[in-house]
């Protein structure tokens, strides 16, 4: 992903005179630069989910206990990885950006939000079609339900908390400082509907206790997994280039790029 | 530091008991919204003793959300905020001193209405005694958690809903253990790990919360 070539659309421009990844810190560099790996990001994830998926639907072995049911789970576990890891990235870029005020690391930060509510809203729904059939309701109150419910509602406060705030530095330091609040208390909130539940009522049927999974299964997950961060990366990637142009609109390059766009 | 910490408290207080109407219809909103819950769920008394702790610790926890605007908002309309954040002395000694007030306006009065409103909910007298300690110990981590909504939300506008959307779900632990001590009691259980755990995040929020309301302030107020 070093810059070897020069876009069509950075003619005229060269990458600032930084050395080595640090001028990626840079708006404009990474902006350019993202354009470069974008196409690849997006062609490699949807072929490595499609594989993935293709595994899992069609190659892996029926479940023995849960018949063709249990293949949702390619669909749902990825979507609780990428759920959850944003969100630590998302306090990590907050954190860089309080601590080093770099502007590029808010960006991110914000480019990352509407991905995380995304695929926390999806771990949800596929998990409540895959618990229908198999635990005959579509809700229950376990432990990792409850918490990546309330993982959703911490994403959707942070993006109402920034959306109602005009005040881009304001806006970017408020919200860093909520997803610092916030990861801080989402262990917290883990174990305590953990206990919470396990000392009112008999465990539910947690993941844990699934059948060890056949090596089809197993290549399967992995590679819908990680065709699934590609895509998310790209996606958040493709964000951030937005969030670049909209706040750099009024420097030159910015303004030129968006000629060219319009 | 503690005069700091004392005299903000004192000026709250004091301004609150100029303006006793606000603190009033917290108060009432507490006792209202209460007893709608028996005329929704129907006057069973087995169903409201096993529903009555979940009700009150979530009624509380919205009649204490309902005030957090209240900590810094008024401050900041009049400016004074402004002069508290030029000051010498330390922000975060009046932050601790504003949310000490912030819960002995909200947060005591909840605990003392609560054997009050327990005789609604058909709730025994050792239900009753751990359900107020456990608000006890749980409304002050409800006050410190919520300075950092109510000075994030600073100004905003929506600010009494999108509080709510930033704080309800870090007030979900408290929740969790305030109820589950009065479960584990009703249950026959040992309620005390409940409890030492709503201490634990007392200390938590403690150490913790006074300082990113301070640095949310100097942000909302750059």
């Amino acid at each position: 992903m070093i810059a070897t070539s020069h876009d069509p659309a950075s003619a005229g421009h060269s990458l600032s005179n930084g050395a080595g990844w640090w001028k990626y810190a840079s708006p404009h560099a990474a902006y350019f630069a993202i354009g470069r790996l974008l196409p690849w990001l997006l062609a490699s994830g949807i072929g490595v989910l499609g594989l993935g998926l293709g595994i899992g639907f069609l190659v892996a072995p029926a479940d023995h206990q849960q018949g063709e049911v249990y293949r949702i789970l390619f669909v749902h576990v990825p979507t609780a990885w990428v759920a959850m890891v944003v969100y630590v990235a998302m306090a990590f870029w907050a954190g860089v950006g309080l601590v080093m005020n770099t502007r590029l690391s808010f960006m991110l930060m914000q480019a990352l939000a509407p991905t995380g509510t995304l695929s926390a809203f999806l771990c949800l729904w596929t998990g409540a079609l895959w618990g229908k059939p198999t635990w005959g309701t579509w809700w229950v109150w376990d432990a990792r339900l409850t918490s990546v419910l309330i993982l959703l509602f911490l994403y959707v406060g942070f993006v109402a908390l920034q959306s109602a705030i005009d005040d881009s530095q304001r806006a970017d330091r408020a919200g860093a400082l909520l997803a610092l609040v916030g990861v801080v208390n989402v262990p917290v909130i883990y174990f305590s509907v953990k206990w919470w539940n396990t000392l009112h009522q008999g465990a539910s049927i947690s993941l844990g206790s699934a059948p060890t999974l056949a090596p089809d299964m197993l290549l399967g997950l992995l590679a819908s997994a990680l065709g699934l961060w590609l895509l998310a990366i790209a996606a958040v990637l493709a964000r951030l280039r937005c969030v670049v142009l909209e706040r750099e609109r009024h420097t030159g390059w910015a303004a030129r790029v968006a000629e060219g766009a319009a | 530091m503690l005069k700091v910490l004392t005299h903000a408290a004192r000026r709250d207080l004091l301004l609150a008991s100029r303006r006793s109407g606000e603190v009033l219809a917290a108060l009432f909103f507490f006792v209202m919204v209460a007893m709608l819950y028996p005329l929704a769920v129907g006057p069973e008394p087995a169903l409201l003793r096993s529903v009555g702790p979940g009700v009150l610790w979530a009624t509380a926890l919205l009649a204490s959300m309902l005030s957090l605007g209240r900590i810094f908002g008024h401050d900041l309309v009049d400016g004074t905020l402004e002069q508290m954040l030029l000051s010498a002395e330390p922000l975060v000694a009046v932050v601790i001193g504003k949310v000490l007030a912030h819960w002995l306006i909200t947060g005591v009065p909840l605990v003392l209405l609560t054997p009050l409103i327990a005789l609604q909910f058909d709730l025994s007298a050792e239900s009753v005694q751990v359900l107020a300690a456990s608000l006890l110990i749980g409304t002050p981590v409800l006050s410190l958690v919520g300075a950092i909504g109510g000075a994030l939300t600073l100004g905003l506008r929506g600010g009494g809903a999108l509080v709510a959307v930033l704080v309800l779900p870090l007030y979900v632990p408290v929740l969790v253990f305030g109820a589950g001590a009065v479960g584990a009691q009703a249950g026959g259980g040992d309620f005390s790990p409940h409890l030492q755990l709503l201490g634990a995040l007392l200390a938590a929020s403690f150490a913790l919360a006074p300082w990113a309301a301070a640095a949310a302030l100097r942000i909302a107020l750059n």
